[in-house]
């Protein structure tokens, strides 16, 4: 490859930035606080929905991403096609063709995937709480909420940013699996150019572009941990 | 007039009885002491009252306000919420281990409570707490965080951020055993000055010759029951109670249970 070539590249990979960073954006969106929903029922919901949970969080911890994503992406047709009647009513109005389709599929596999990490991050950092701190807040009269949101959750997400920068910059990288079901972001894109020019550099191209924004994300992340130590 | 009444109060861990039959009064504007050896139940006593532990029989009385107002199947059904907010807003607890707020300021660990409990003003908040700080000789400290704080200087914000609240009550669970002997005097001394103002105190403390010199009344407690009741003449000086006399001996020969 030409440098002109390399430049004209380069410009179609970075044209597909904005889906890559859709998907990595509307995950976080859905899978934090969903997460933090899973680590909370998962302590104080009633038995059988802490099992259930803890079946959600293994089957989604245990198997892969791109298993989920296909899974999730071919079931509504998939049910479409198989069953007699019951599911074809169900799904009559999902176009299982559309763009808008296949999104939602894709940040549903993500959202569920992610949200299992960040609920078990989330219950590691609250159960790191020690216990005077719920009693110190109780006896001054504070609510169960008033303590949560205003004693434990800012000393927890101070102990969490360390494990969570882990996912979010994996998470970045991740996106490239939506390229499984025909999702146009920089990875696909950089494939189809690496056959156009039979050449590696495109890949390495988008190398350059998942590495520009995990580097991004780690200097960002550097900066809270900083601004969070002004306590012990 | 009595602030605080127990009556007949008992608290089990599973089959394990901690408090058995525990009665006694605290007259407004006294000191309590409450001694005895570790595991004696003491700490377990303090909770029950302040509801961070349920109680198993028995009734409490705080300010004329019942905790319990029935047993059904012998099961203690508390009073409404809102009469138990009440009660826990008339008792002010320190911790062993002062369970400050890490993250935040010392003003804001003051603040935090009359704001956002008692819908205080910033300002009006603010006031109280300068006027607290000053009194635990910490108002240089105001925006420091407890972590920049000597265990001393902690817990004398934990008792200024109890009294923030302007309970009519005032609990300290072992305020001083995180404290090495140095620290030790500074929180003695502000339970001193803070008796002198009359505030109704139950202290439970391993610091004998503190209780001896502070208490109106000395509780002595031992495996879940009060054993000795009465002035501290009586229980340090002149005890006819052989456990009494035995614990107090082991303190008097440097050997603290």
């Amino acid at each position: 490859m030409n440098w002109e070539e390399i430049l004209q590249c380069t410009r179609v990979i970075a044209s597909y930035l904005l889906p890559t960073l859709k998907v990595f954006g509307f995950t976080l969106i859905f899978s934090i606080p969903l997460g933090m929903i899973v680590a909370l029922l998962k302590m104080h919901g009633f038995k059988p929905l802490r099992w259930l949970l803890n079946v959600y969080i293994l089957i989604m911890r245990g198997t892969p991403l791109m298993l989920q994503i296909i899974t999730i992406y071919y079931a509504i047709p998939m049910m479409k096609v198989s069953d007699s009647g019951f599911f074809q009513k169900l799904f009559a109005n999902v176009d299982t063709r559309s763009d808008n389709y296949l999104f939602t599929a894709l940040i549903t596999a993500f959202a569920l995937n992610y949200a299992a990490y960040f609920a078990e991050i989330f219950r590691g950092g609250i159960e790191s709480i020690p216990k005077g701190q719920y009693e110190a807040a109780a006896a001054l009269g504070m609510t169960k909420i008033q303590t949560f949101f205003r004693v434990i959750l800012p000393q927890v997400i101070k102990r969490i940013v360390p494990a969570s920068s882990n996912e979010i910059i994996t998470l970045v990288k991740d996106t490239s699996l939506a390229s499984v079901i025909a999702y146009a972001e920089i990875f696909r894109k950089a494939r189809e150019q690496m056959v156009t020019y039979s050449s590696l550099i495109p890949l390495f191209v988008a190398g350059v572009f998942y590495f520009v924004m995990n580097a991004l994300l780690t200097m960002l992340f550097s900066a809270v941990e900083k601004k969070l130590n002004y306590y012990r | 007039m009595a602030i605080l009444e127990v009556r007949g109060l008992s608290k089990s861990f599973g089959g394990l009885e901690v408090l058995r039959d525990i009665s006694f009064n605290v007259e407004k504007g006294s000191v309590v002491a409450i001694i005895g050896p570790s595991g004696s139940g003491k700490s377990t006593l303090l909770r029950c009252i302040n509801q961070l532990e349920r109680v198993s029989g028995g009734t409490v009385s705080v300010c004329g306000s019942e905790l319990i107002t029935e047993y059904k199947n012998g099961k203690p059904v508390y009073a409404p919420a809102e009469t138990l907010r009440a009660i826990r807003l008339n008792i002010g607890l320190v911790f062993q281990n002062f369970n400050l707020f890490p993250h935040m300021s010392v003003m804001r660990n003051i603040t935090e409570a009359p704001m956002c409990v008692l819908k205080k003003s910033r300002s009006e908040a603010e006031k109280t707490a300068m006027e607290l700080l000053k009194k635990m000789g910490l108002e240089q400290k105001a925006n420091a965080y407890p972590c920049e704080l000597s265990g001393g200087q902690q817990q004398r914000v934990s008792i200024a951020r109890a009294l923030a609240l302007n309970p009519e009550l005032l609990f300290f669970d072992e305020p001083t055993s995180a404290l090495d002997p140095e620290l030790t005097g500074e929180i003695l001394k502000v339970i001193r000055e803070l008796a002198k103002e009359k505030m109704t105190m139950v202290i439970v403390t391993h610091e004998m010759a503190f209780a001896r010199s502070v208490a109106d009344r000395v509780i002595f407690m031992d495996g879940g029951v009060i054993i000795e009741e009465g002035p501290p003449e009586q229980v340090f000086g002149n005890t006819q109670n052989e456990r009494t006399k035995q614990f107090l001996q082991r303190y008097d020969n440097g050997t603290a249970e």
